[in-house]
């Protein structure tokens, strides 16, 4: 007979790790089920300042490291397997990985969000080729070239601004013709020399020879298309996206239902499946944060230990 | 795992003969210092069966470049100095590497 844990939690992400650490130290029997390292998103983060206790500068990586070796220290267990399926009715709770499947009497579904992608042809190909999402990783290979950033929020027009220190020239590319970004941060953006804008356009396709140097982008009021090519000396140049994030719902589609691809809950953490509760930025929420996710780990695990003790589980 | 540079790149990657796993990393690159400490386990577990070598981007950008890195972190995998694989960004994960690892053991 396969094991049945109180809790399968899917994602070590914070709201994961949190979930686990309350499991944990409530005594049930807790898995935690992550297909990469733990961490989540903050994984990628590389300075954590408003993290509640954080240490100053401290990284994503090592503030997470902490969560995970107190959720390990109070007993939860961890299966690294991707999840790709889940049967959530009934009394125990399937979670179907690629290597296994986890019985649970309750499921945290803690899966998170990623970074959301153009969805243009090459995009895939290109990544890592010239394609981006992370600055802080990639900025260096394009210092003295072109780039391009795709966005027109807070994150794009502030990585737009990072990106110019290194970049011979920085081009945000939008949709709109004005920026969704706070006044403070347009104002700063406007005054730098090397930093240009192609209002109302899309990407709609990327391409290249083993590296991305050639981009088809569609002007949004005319449906207009043309072609940028990359410098020849250069021979390549660099797409960011900053275009905001997806939930990693979908395989829950159909099961759960979600708004906007997002899982929603009541207070108590808990879906509309009983015994499916959901924690972290996968939640239809207001402020996806490190504390939020945290805390509605927390508040999801006690209220799957209050629902294992009123089933008599 | 043995760190190579621009100078050393050529003579232990590009002419060495078999399999080397090449991690290629940057300063400041979360993701790549989130995967080192698992591409130094594989090193030890599989170190004697395939030369493992690490190199530091931000010092040999040229050379990335030239080996169509434009993105962290990249783990290639090499054979008598032909690129035969790579994992990029996020599908570079430990579970992913092992396996690319042991497919060519």
């Amino acid at each position: 007979m396969e094991k049945v844990y109180d809790i399968v939690i899917v994602g070590a992400g914070p709201a994961g790790l949190a979930a686990g650490l309350y499991a944990g130290r409530s005594k049930l029997a807790t898995l935690i089920v992550e297909k990469e390292q733990e961490g989540g998103q903050i994984g990628q983060t590389s300075e954590i300042d408003n993290y509640p206790g954080s240490i100053e500068g401290e990284s994503g990586p090592s503030l997470v490291k902490r969560f995970a070796d107190q959720a390990w220290r109070f007993g939860a267990e961890k299966v690294s397997d991707t999840v790709v399926d889940m049967e959530l009715e009934g009394d125990t709770k399937k979670i179907v990985g690629e290597s296994g499947t986890y019985l649970g009497k309750t499921v945290i579904l803690a899966g998170g969000a990623v970074p959301q992608k153009i969805n243009c042809p090459g995009e895939e190909e290109f990544t890592g080729k010239g394609v981006s999402y992370c600055a802080t990783c990639d900025a260096a290979f394009f210092e003295g070239f072109e780039v391009f950033v795709v966005g027109g929020g807070d994150a794009a027009v502030e990585e737009a601004m990072h990106l110019t220190k290194f970049a011979r020239k920085v081009t945000i590319i939008h949709r709109r013709d004005e920026l969704r970004a706070v006044k403070a941060i347009q104002e700063k953006a406007f005054k730098i020399d090397n930093l240009e804008f192609m209002w109302n356009s899309v990407v709609k396709e990327l391409s290249g020879d083993g590296l991305l140097s050639r981009m088809v982008v569609e002007d949004t009021k005319t449906g207009e298309q043309r072609e940028v090519l990359a410098d020849e000396d250069d021979g390549l140049f660099g797409v960011f996206v900053f275009i905001g994030f997806k939930p990693n719902t979908a395989i829950l589609d159909g099961k759960l239902p979600l708004e906007n691809g997002y899982v929603r809950t009541d207070d108590d953490m808990k879906t509309s499946i009983p015994g499916v509760f959901a924690a972290g930025d996968i939640r239809v929420k207001s402020l996806r944060q490190v504390v939020t996710a945290a805390a509605d780990g927390a508040i999801a695990a006690t209220q799957a230990g209050k629902y294992i003790e009123e089933h008599n589980m | 795992m043995l760190q190579v540079d621009k100078d050393t790149f050529e003579a232990e990657v590009l002419q060495a003969e078999g399999y080397v796993v090449c991690d290629y990393y940057g300063d400041g690159c979360v993701p790549c210092e989130a995967l080192m400490p698992h591409m130094e386990k594989l090193a030890e577990t599989y170190g004697d069966r395939m030369k493992f070598v690490s190199l530091n981007t931000s010092k040999a950008r040229r050379l990335a470049i030239g080996q169509k890195v434009l993105g962290l972190p990249t783990i290639v995998l090499y054979k008598d100095g032909e690129k035969v694989k790579e994992l990029v960004k996020e599908d570079a994960t430990a579970s992913a590497v092992e396996a690319m690892i042991v497919e060519h053991l």
